[in-house]
């Protein structure tokens, strides 16, 4: 590749990252704070759904191991 | 054009800067701590016959798939612990497998640089595609239903495909080091990629840009997840940190880590109110995070070797892990 067409792809590649770090700047931001909050929320609102968190009773877990049955 | 760049970078930083009023850790400082959570093996699933590199829950909360360097997938039941199907491989190199929401096709991918999709539905289990254009191995993929599919490569680049002509639909290009994970919002309408760039990236799926890039980790980024309210994502990489970025705030907000963990993180799932992370590390182990507060409570031991996949179902009734061990196990 000639010097002149390899300066010429820096430039593209050079001009592609400022339009991305352009776009990535113009973006609307809310405060920590406020996103933390909103997480916090969403976990306690779902967290009596969470069966990993809760725990599972024996009589309503499909993974509990099954006694082996006796025939009498 | 350097210069502008740097501004822009500043400018950038500045703004997440200004944002940042506290940490997560802090803001939940006030939030009860999570109960201590100590799971059970509930099953033990053998049947591969070397290093297991990946596994994914279907929607059906039952059947799962899981990928081994055997050459197999193969699909548990795994309330019974047996094995409903097995697909031979034609590349034995596979380093991530995916169930369709359906449950019709799973598919498969590695060193091959390509993603082959099955049906599991005809009588016999057939080969309906066969995904090449990556230039680079095949590190994940996700079905968004039966006529789409997303695949991250090697090759830097995240691809969606349409599965009716086999083509790429949109190829996502900004990361420079090798993809290693994708996660799908919720929504369906972004996704996240994870690379060895020790970046994460946020992408619109229809419009194929990047939205957003997140930095902190400091070496490749292994796996990456959704926060389930879809305003957050969860990163695990080889400098044995996670980190949740949120979206809005488009920064980090907690980091999980420990002096003592000097294993990198091979993969992540999250419990269905996201505050449990469930991390596999190389040291064998996964560890269980609190992910509001930033405090361990949790381990899973048992495997005889690093713990290279976890995925929790839709209805958050377990845990499963996959190790280089050929094991499956079912944790509750």
């Amino acid at each position: 590749m000639s010097s002149k067409m390899q300066s010429s792809n820096n430039i593209a590649q050079a001009r592609r990252t400022v339009q991305q770090l352009r776009l990535e700047a113009n973006i609307e931001r809310i405060k920590v704070s406020k996103a933390s909050a909103d997480l916090m929320h969403y976990c306690s609102e779902h967290a009596k759904y969470d069966p990993l968190l809760m725990g599972i009773p024996a009589s309503e877990n499909p993974f509990k191991d099954k006694k082996p049955c006796t025939i009498l | 054009m350097k210069k502008e760049a740097e501004a822009l970078k500043t400018q950038i930083e500045a703004a997440r800067k200004a944002a940042c009023d506290t940490d997560m850790a802090s803001a939940a400082s006030g939030v009860a701590p999570a109960p201590r959570v100590q799971l059970k093996t509930r099953r033990t699933l053998k049947g591969h016959l070397a290093k297991i590199y990946a596994m994914h829950w279907s929607t059906d909360n039952k059947l799962m798939v899981s990928a081994s360097q055997d050459g197999k997938l193969l699909i548990w039941d795994s309330h019974s612990g047996n094995k409903v199907n097995a697909v031979p491989l034609k590349s034995s190199w596979v380093m991530t497998c995916a169930y369709a929401p359906s449950g019709n096709l799973v598919a498969s991918g590695g060193l091959d640089n390509m993603c082959t999709v099955y049906n599991l539905k005809t009588p016999v289990i057939k080969t309906v595609k066969e995904l090449d254009a990556h230039t680079g191995y095949l590190s994940c993929a996700r079905f968004l239903s039966d006529t789409e599919i997303l695949t991250s490569s090697g090759d830097t680049t995240c691809a969606l495909w349409d599965l009716e002509t086999g083509k790429q639909k949109t190829v996502f290009l900004n990361h420079v080091g090798d993809c290693m994970c994708l996660a799908l919002s919720p929504d369906m309408n972004s996704f996240v990629s994870g690379a060895c760039d020790s970046l994460a990236k946020l992408w619109d799926i229809r419009d194929g840009q990047c939205k957003q890039t997140f930095q902190g980790h400091t070496s490749d980024i292994n796996a990456i997840s959704f926060y389930p309210s879809g305003n957050a994502i969860i990163t695990g990489s080889d400098d044995c940190t996670c980190k949740m970025y949120d979206l809005r705030a488009d920064q980090e907000v907690i980091g999980y880590q420990d002096a003592a963990l000097n294993s990198g993180v091979t993969s992540l799932a999250l419990s269905v109110s996201g505050r449990l992370v469930f991390a596999g590390y190389d040291d064998f182990n996964c560890n269980i995070w609190d992910s509001l507060k930033g405090e361990k409570v949790g381990v899973l031991s048992g495997h005889d070797n690093r713990v290279s996949c976890t995925g929790v179902p839709v209805d958050g009734m377990c845990v499963c892990t996959g190790s280089w061990d050929s094991f499956l196990k079912i944790w509750n």
